[in-house]
């Protein structure tokens, strides 16, 4: 069967085995076990009631608990056994080894500098998008465009932006438009990639690119949501369009800009797919996420590319306590 | 509110001009890479696409002669066109590479052998001598020449429509589609009931379950890689499309719980309270009337998920695999930009049939997808 076929059966069977478990264990719930009829119904019914959410809730917490909470167990116990020994437990082996390697810390030394530079980078452009196009007629289109890139895969907007980064040599018509008009500038064209320590800086470029509309999105709708007394009264009080912007707006909204903040430093411990289509981690930039890649699915190291991972959790670990915290002070 | 600014026209003016400034920042590189796409591979190398609507002159490869020998007046003659495909009108030609603009259209170069040639302006050339050409070399003509703009969809034909190893990129649309349609259909139904069950019912352990899924909402899905790998050898699925659909549901399950709970908790208590004590059961509030009512979030979560396993690279080279029959268009793209990095126009076509389906989706559904976006990330 050929496998787009094959995709639409299975959206029909999935759906339809959805709706099938949800609709007959429900009724089996209320016309088998527990039936509201006969001498026991309050307590029948009672019965039913208790066990009902978790008839809503199995499908889900099944998918859950076996493909996102079992595997974080089961790759802390890979990182710490040895695949080429059969498995067995070596402790902190794998992590040693790791700490060993060069291009683990350039890896560790260019997450710092994206976890820094790339949230502050699209926070900072999103919040001037935002209000900069809050006060414009066109604002929605200008919105829209910057808001475009979004939709772009993370290899979709590496071809886009090696296009812009693209090196003839000297004397050669550019058609990178960095290059163009680095050139058109006095400058001799640089394969900007390769250069070290600032082709990281050229990455970063491309996820800043993308991260920039959500940012502003969020932060806009942040903005509007600002109460008009505080901003009049400041006018009253003869401030400035800058100070008004910094001192009451910025402020008003900070909780929201540590949400994008933190939403978009996720988003940066994760990047693989830039690294890996641009440069390969090549020239001094490989990353945390690509590093493991190369690990578990080139050199087939599990043990290494596990612990890895393992770095990657512990990274995101201060948000997820942060996270959780904050829902359960809601939920109160 | 707005008109702060409006009062000072010089600031109006620096918002306009700045907006401008961000747009076209934002909008280039993606503009780039659509024009290069029409364009065919001696354009793209010969100039930048932001020059493609103006005529160029470019030193076009060295083209060697050929056509049809006829006597003429006694002499072996051999005409034809330089360029027979395209219009480009000849500034300056020259027959060694050394001095490849030695002469203007319309002079008549002697060769070895009292073998004449004549280049004209249209590209028509005229090679005559005493003897036939027969088994022959004929010389090789270098040109500048300059060419009206044009555009082309040749390398969409090209790279959607040929099997060929260069192109695979219509297969691997295939392959594309195949994995994002039903990863993106299956959660919906499961993330909604769990939703309700968080929202609306009440059970002990309950705000321990929000809870859980909004920890493993952060978790990295790089963890679970290899232990999924293993799974799906144990219980025979191996690599394929079930393996990436189920690793696609349970990895977007966190996010659509979430969306979906947040969404429904904020519905009306009144009708739901009202349904129930009418009479109505769990299973019939949530379908008959929460479900209906949740459409705007059920949208932003399918826009996402479909987004997300549309342009996902790494969930697809792990479950599905990466040999050229599986190989989706993101692992395509990775492979072209190896192979054929400098290919600029079959990359560049590629790369847009890869963004051009999100990018639709986008602006049609853009109301819903930023909708999501704040129900999910500002409380």
């Amino acid at each position: 069967m050929h496998p787009a076929l094959a995709g639409l059966v299975t959206i029909a069977l999935g759906v339809g085995g959805c709706i099938a478990y949800f609709y007959l264990s429900n009724l089996v719930l209320d016309k088998v076990l527990y039936p509201a009829r006969g001498p026991n119904i309050g307590r029948n019914i009672n019965r039913a009631n208790m066990i009902r959410p978790w008839l809503f809730l199995f499908p889900a917490l099944f998918v859950l608990m076996l493909y996102l909470a079992y595997p974080v167990l089961a790759t802390l116990w890979l990182s710490l056994t040895d695949r080429s020994q059969g498995g067995a437990f070596v402790g902190f082996a794998n992590y040693r080894q790791m700490m060993d390697e060069p291009k683990f810390w350039e890896a560790i030394r260019n997450n710092m500098l994206w976890l820094i530079v790339v949230p502050a980078a699209s926070t900072a452009f999103g919040l001037l998008a935002a209000q900069l196009t809050d006060r414009i007629s066109w604002g929605s289109l200008a919105k829209s465009l910057i808001f475009m890139p979004m939709a772009i895969s993370f290899v979709g907007a590496s071809v886009i932006w090696k296009l812009v980064y693209d090196a003839r040599p000297e004397g050669a018509e550019q058609i990178g438009i960095l290059n163009a008009v680095w050139v058109a500038l006095g400058g001799a064209p640089q394969t900007w990639l390769t250069l070290d320590l600032v082709n990281s800086f050229f990455l970063m470029a491309v996820l800043i690119w993308i991260q920039t509309g959500f940012a502003m999105v969020i932060l806009s709708a942040a903005l509007r949501g600002i109460p008009e007394e505080t901003v009049e009264a400041a006018i009253v009080d003869g401030a400035n369009p800058f100070q008004i912007f910094f001192k009451i707006k910025v402020p008003q909204i900070m909780p929201t800009i540590v949400v994008v903040w933190t939403t978009i430093t996720l988003v940066v411990l994760k990047v693989f797919d830039i690294v890996l289509a641009m440069t390969n981690g090549q020239w001094g930039t490989q990353v945390l996420a690509n590093y493991m890649y190369d690990r578990m699915f080139r050199a087939f190291d599990w043990g290494v590319g596990s612990a890895a991972a393992i770095v990657i959790m512990l990274l995101v670990t201060p948000i997820l306590v942060w996270n959780v915290y904050n829902v359960r002070k809601e939920m109160r | 509110m707005d008109n702060i600014a409006g009062k000072k026209a010089g600031l109006t003016w620096a918002i306009h001009i700045s907006v401008v400034v961000l747009v076209a920042l934002w909008l280039f590189p993606t503009l780039g890479l659509f024009v290069s796409s029409f364009r065919t591979a001696d354009q793209i190398s010969g100039s930048g696409w932001w020059a493609a609507l103006s005529t160029q002159e470019r030193q076009l490869p060295a083209a060697r002669l050929a056509g049809d020998e006829v006597i003429i007046d006694g002499r072996y003659v051999i005409s034809g066109e330089l360029f027979p495909n395209t219009s480009a009108l000849v500034s300056a030609w020259g027959i060694s590479a050394r001095e490849p603009e030695a002469n203007v259209p319309g002079d008549t170069v002697a060769l070895e052998g009292e073998v004449r040639l004549l280049i004209d302006e249209e590209g028509r050339f005229v090679l005559s001598g005493p003897d036939s050409f027969e088994g022959q070399r004929l010389p090789r003509v270098f040109s500048t020449a300059a060419a009206p703009p044009e555009f082309t969809l040749a390398n969409y034909e090209r790279v959607l429509f040929t099997g060929t190893a260069d192109a695979g990129v219509g297969n691997a649309l295939l392959n594309t589609a195949t994995v994002a349609i039903p990863a993106t259909v299956i959660p919906i139904l499961i993330a909604a009931f769990a939703a309700y069950a968080l929202a609306w019912m009440d059970f002990p352990g309950r705000a321990l379950l929000v809870a859980l899924v909004v920890a493993l909402l952060v978790v990295p899905l790089q963890l679970a890689l290899i232990p999924l790998l293993q799974l799906h050898n144990t219980i025979g699925i191996g690599k394929g499309y079930i393996g990436t659909w189920l690793a696609h549901t349970g990895f977007g399950m966190p996010l659509a719980i979430y969306l979906l709970r947040n969404y429904m908790v904020g519905l009306p208590r009144d009708i739901i309270e009202s349904a129930k004590v009418d009479g109505a059961t769990d299973f019939q509030v949530f379908t008959k009337i929460v479900l209906p009512l949740s459409f705007p979030a059920l949208a932003a979560f399918a826009i996402f998920q479909f987004l997300w396993t549309w342009n996902d690279l790494l969930v697809a080279l792990v479950f599905l695999g990466t040999d050229d029959r599986t190989l989706v268009l993101t692992g395509r793209l990775v492979n072209l930009m190896g192979s054929r990095g400098g290919d600029w126009e079959i990359l560049a076509t590629s790369a847009f049939v890869s963004i051009a389906v999100p990018l639709v989706v986008f602006f049609t559904m853009q109301r819903y997808l930023v909708r999501g976006l704040l129900a999910g990330s500002v409380k």
